[in-house]
């Protein structure tokens, strides 16, 4: 599903752009009374995840809580890190979400293409194929596909988690959008210079689509991240799994240690965080054009 | 040397359209037949076998939709999952609406108000789980701890099953939030400036003309997070599996996380494909209906 139509890349959504506001007789906006306690409430989940992570056990088990701990417990993250291997989590959801970008940039791009510019036998048929399974929720599948990846001898293997997701409907559907989007002169005048169909789809429309493959990237970037349903049902082994599985492994071997539990919760989510901090004009930009969270 | 002449049959059916479209399209053609359309042909074989996704499967007909229909559990999940969407949908929808407004405006601080907004979208679900997990914890809770300070007694929250279940729509909200945020913040950049005024002076008319004229231009954005919202609402999971499992007492048991504990805990592949095709029912009609009910009213008022 995509929503588009709020935001064209052409257009994007400007942070910085705010509406003039006329003359207030506040000396500040009372908008703030609403704002400050909206936000405390956004941020105090991050931030007491954050203070119970540098206290010693005593403090985090305690009632009333100990709000601003007397040292901070820096070795609970090394303890959390060395209690169940997070260096393999790390690893596997890199292996994932590096594989199944690339993986749909590649095969997405390539199909796209076709639909938005080659007349070929069969394309409608096919077309409409591929906006059915779009239709299709993924718990609709997932037995049948735990069976598939089975077969193909893949289960308790990151493998199993990055084969199926090689290429989504969506990202065809994203891309194709784009590329009709484009003008189809140029593409035109380079084959009457003879130039091959795979030479323009590299020389001439990649480049003019980097846009829209950023927002396929890291659409898909943090969707297979930030995935749980998927490597719960085909992973087993604590070495194969990625980062949120992991997590909820580490959630059940941890139970009431919260301080190490959050350690290991705030470690998680870092590198997410870190690329949303440098990047968040992007993140924003390509969530309203696609209307996609996961 | 064997070279094909430039007008040779083969040379022109490489280079022909047909040709060019199949290779560009076979790897994702390949993946997409294995791992989408064969599923979900396979599933709905499936729904009509008994199949434990090991021993060979018998075919049963009807009898596990049958089943279905005289199954508490299932009844229950189902009814879960309808409170859960009816919380859930208007709080997140018309909570962000509230919030983008309030964020699109030139205010001191505005930047770091939409940071804090913004960032639970990319806290994953079992981080958010783990977390609010913590915060609602009946004895060492941060939740409680405030409640204490404010002379009200202590809650079970996801302990208890009277609760459990508005303890996740809380969370949910908490982790969705900036998403529908985004969207109508977009939305918003394109009500003319002229409009956006009008409703921003104050006086007896404010609310009226933001109800009569900027809410008619985010009618498209309201029906898409109101359509997505729903959809992922129905197909619930992470969340209560980090924190509850779908207890205390079945009371946060959802519809997918009965499927799960159907299809992967007792391994009844064909009960839980015939759950799933009855969610995959559920979420198509409610969608069909949303959007032409919202459709009317986006095209039949103009």
């Amino acid at each position: 599903m995509e929503a588009g139509s709020f935001l064209s890349i052409d257009h994007p959504l400007d942070l910085e752009s705010v509406p003039d506001k006329p003359p207030r007789h506040w000396p500040f906006s009372p908008w703030h009374l609403f704002l400050i306690p909206l936000a405390a409430m956004m941020l105090l989940p991050l931030v007491w995840s954050l203070i119970t992570s540098l206290e010693t056990p005593a403090e985090a088990q305690r009632f009333p809580p100990v709000l601003i701990p007397k040292s901070l417990q820096f070795s609970n993250y090394p303890a959390a890190w060395h209690s169940l291997p997070f260096g393999h989590f790390f690893l596997n959801s890199f292996l994932y979400s590096a594989a199944t970008v690339a993986g749909n940039l590649i095969f997405c791009s390539l199909a796209a293409y076709a639909f938005a510019r080659l007349r070929f036998f069969g394309s409608n048929l096919l077309f409409v194929l591929l906006l059915v399974t779009l239709m299709v929720p993924f718990q609709v599948i997932i037995i049948p596909m735990f069976l598939i990846v089975r077969k193909l001898g893949l289960i308790d293997n990151v493998g199993g988690l990055i084969v199926p997701n090689l290429c989504g409907v969506f990202g065809i559907f994203l891309l194709r959008q784009f590329f009709l989007s484009l003008p189809v002169q140029l593409e035109e005048a380079a084959r009457i210079d003879g130039a091959s169909r795979l030479t323009i789809f590299f020389k001439i429309v990649l480049p003019l689509s980097l846009p829209v493959l950023a927002t396929l990237a890291i659409i898909q970037f943090m969707w297979s991240w930030n995935d749980f349903l998927w490597p719960l049902i085909i992973i087993s082994t604590p070495e194969h799994a990625p980062l949120q599985l992991g997590l909820s492994m580490f959630q059940g071997a941890h139970m009431t240690q919260w301080n190490l539990l959050m350690a290991g919760t705030v470690m998680s989510q870092i590198p997410m965080l870190a690329v949303f901090l440098i990047a968040q004009r992007w993140f924003v930009q390509s969530i309203a054009y696609t209307g996609i969270k996961q | 040397m064997l070279r094909p002449a430039p007008d040779s049959r083969l040379h022109r059916a490489l280079g022909s359209e047909h040709f060019a479209g199949w290779a560009f399209t076979l790897p994702a053609v390949v993946l997409i037949v294995i791992f989408g359309i064969m599923p979900i042909v396979w599933s709905a074989i499936m729904s009509f076998q008994a199949n434990d996704l090991t021993s060979p499967p018998t075919w049963v007909g009807l009898a596990n939709y049958r089943a279905l229909l005289h199954d508490p559990m299932f009844a229950a999940s189902v009814r879960h999952t309808i409170l859960y969407t009816v919380l859930f949908v208007p709080i997140s929808v018309s909570g962000a609406l509230l919030v983008a407004w309030a964020l699109n405006r030139k205010l001191r601080g505005v930047r770091f108000y939409r940071l804090a907004v913004f960032v639970p979208v990319v806290t994953s679900t079992v981080a958010t789980g783990i977390i609010f997990l913590w915060l609602l914890d009946p004895v060492f809770g941060l939740v409680n701890f405030f409640l204490d300070k404010l002379g009200l007694p202590q809650q079970g929250f996801l302990q208890n099953p009277d609760q459990a279940l508005f303890c996740i729509v809380a969370m949910t909200v908490w982790g969705w939030l900036g998403f529908d945020v985004i969207i109508y913040l977009a939305a918003l950049q394109g009500v003319p400036q002229e409009l956006m005024e009008a409703a921003e002076i104050d006086g007896a008319g404010k609310w009226s003309s933001f109800r009569n004229v900027v809410l008619p231009f985010l009618r498209p954005a309201t029906l898409f997070l109101v359509v997505w919202s729903t959809i992922s609402a129905l197909q619930l999971f992470d969340e209560i599996w980090v924190t509850t499992r779908g207890g205390p007492l079945g009371s946060t048991t959802v519809v997918v996380v009965y499927l799960y504990q159907q299809a992967f805990t007792n391994f009844a592949g064909g009960y839980g494909a015939a759950i799933a095709y009855v969610l995959f029912l559920a979420i198509l009609v409610v969608t069909i209906v949303q959007l032409k009910i919202g459709g009317r009213r986006i095209y039949g008022e103009s």
